[in-house]
């Protein structure tokens, strides 16, 4: 799959397979379109080359029904949660229900509890999301993703700006969740050390391309300098500290243009 | 070539003015398509005409009583040099159902409604809301942006009526209750005076343009802002300046069409 925005290509002949049933991790830098990657597979983008298949489907070869029946079996956590703010914790969880069933009232409310409690939020159903913390908040939004029982789930980002605890939670429910509901699960972060925890098999993209793929343990012990590098979170490598400009010592004792040496009389 | 720089700037910016007005077309076409919904599921659009009504009513109120008041003292001071204050209900009554109503009211609304629904939709695409929406298989089209345009639309004519009420009413308390006008004239003359198609029905018509296209233009505001907060703000200020002027330009072509010979 290939696509570019404008001039600058995103992604240049990518190729991923997203098993069934397991939770599989990409990774990058920020600014590497991690984020746009979960939009093509969404369908809210589209690729200028190549094709993006979910369950059999070429997402992009369907029509807008298609896409949004497909989609009522994706789940998508985004980084912010995105919860909708003029509704309270239990109308959001119960969103997708309303809007996409004519379930009566005490199975709804059934349905949004079970979810609720699975995140642990039962008895924040009446708090408005203002009044959650971002870590709270990204849990009703994975209860309102997995509401209508999705075959697959898209995290993006899930663990930034966390606190240890709200991490650890994240973590542990990512996990569990797509154990007890035999998910599919792309999650998509830059978070290295908690992303390979639960992941069963990890992309690293960069610059366009998948520079690395392979199992958690495959990618610690990898011996290709950039994936040591990110894996490692090394200030320096491949990836340069500096941003790349004309040499220090030339730019600090160099000649000025047609003159002297700086601070020289 | 730097001699043709401006040349090429005006071209941009051309090109680009030209780019948003056939997206704000697109989207009024994609929100018209969500209005059949907004019918069928009138709830949300209830709740909508709730959330801008309420927005707007109060300075609306004291807005019309104001300019009804302000009407009725200038309309007295002219009209008695030619003894004449006997035809300030008609003055009043048709200055504010033909054009101060629909006018103002568009402009409160422009500036109260308008900018609140700019910085909703804004704020709903910044924090990704309206993708979760998309992804939840939910079209933002018909779930968020219909009902709003249709809640626009039927509220602009409901708050004009009330600013002209409410204007009469101020128009009527000066000159009655201050300025010693007989009431029985004031109010006999306007009734024979302002006739309900002629007068009212195209006051009514001038608000239903203005309210479909002041909402019109917020909720594309908020739709094609840049998604940040800075971005946001100035959706808002665009909203505001871009519906008062067409607000403007529309009554001067509106005002042509229905009482131009």
């Amino acid at each position: 799959m290939t696509f570019a925005r404008g001039n600058r290509v995103i992604f240049d002949q990518v190729n991923m397979d997203i098993p069934r049933g397991r939770i599989t991790a990409i990774m990058g830098p920020s600014g590497t379109g991690k984020t746009t990657l979960l939009k093509l597979i969404g369908g809210q983008l589209a690729p200028e080359a190549g094709r993006i298949d979910v369950d059999g489907q070429d997402v992009h070869a369907l029509d807008r029904a298609g896409l949004f029946a497909l989609r009522k079996r994706m789940g998508m956590l985004f980084q912010s949660g995105a919860l909708l703010t003029d509704l309270n914790v239990f109308e959001n969880v119960a969103f997708p229900l309303r809007e996409h069933t004519a379930l009566p009232e005490p199975i709804v409310r059934q349905l949004v509890l079970l979810r609720l409690e699975s995140v642990g939020l039962r008895s924040a159903r009446d708090l408005m999301p203002s009044e959650l913390s971002g870590g709270m908040a990204r849990r009703v939004a994975l209860a309102r993703a997995l509401v209508l029982d999705p075959m697959m789930i898209l995290y993006d980002e899930p663990f930034t700006g966390q606190d240890p605890i709200s991490m650890g939670v994240l973590v542990k429910l990512i996990r569990s969740v797509n154990d007890a509901l035999g998910l599919t699960s792309i999650v998509v972060s830059h978070d290295v050390p908690e992303t390979l925890s639960i992941a069963d098999y990890a992309y690293v993209i960069a610059d366009g391309a998948v520079v690395g793929r392979g199992t958690p343990e495959e990618l610690r012990a990898s011996e290709s300098p950039w994936i040591r590098q990110f894996v490692r979170a090394l200030p320096d490598g491949p990836v340069p500290f500096h941003y790349p400009g004309p040499d220090y010592a030339e730019e600090l004792f160099g000649i000025e243009e047609g003159g002297a040496p700086h601070g020289s009389a | 070539m730097g001699l043709l720089d401006p040349v090429a700037g005006l071209g941009r910016s051309g090109i680009g003015f030209f780019q948003r007005l056939g997206r704000a077309h697109l989207f009024l076409l994609g929100v018209s398509r969500g209005l059949g919904e907004a019918l069928r599921r009138f709830r949300l659009t209830v709740q909508q005409i709730h959330s801008v009504g309420v927005l707007t009513f109060v300075i609306t109120v004291v807005a019309g009583l104001f300019v009804g008041m302000v009407l009725g003292l200038q309309g007295y001071y002219t009209l008695v040099d030619f003894g004449a204050e006997e035809s300030l209900g008609v003055l009043v009554a048709l200055s504010l159902v033909r054009e101060l109503g629909p006018v103002v009211a568009a402009l409160l609304f422009a500036g109260r409604a308008g900018s609140a629904l700019t910085a909703e939709i804004g704020l709903m695409k910044a924090t990704e809301q309206l993708s979760a929406l998309e992804m939840m298989a939910v079209d933002p089209f018909r779930r968020v942006l219909a009902p709003r345009l249709f809640a626009g639309v039927l509220s602009m004519p409901l708050l004009a009526a009330l600013f002209s009420a409410v204007g009469v009413a101020g128009g009527y308390f000066v000159a009655n209750g201050l300025l010693g006008v007989d009431a029985g004239a004031f109010w006999s003359q306007m009734q024979s005076s302002v006739d309900f198609f002629d007068d009212v029905m195209n006051g009514v018509i001038k608000s239903l343009v203005f309210g479909t296209v002041v909402t019109w233009i917020a909720l594309f505001e908020g739709y094609d802002c840049v998604p940040t907060s800075e971005g946001v703000g100035r959706a808002t200020t665009r909203t505001v300046v871009h519906a008062s002027l067409a607000v403007l330009g529309l009554d001067f072509v509106l005002t042509a069409l229905m009482f131009g010979n």
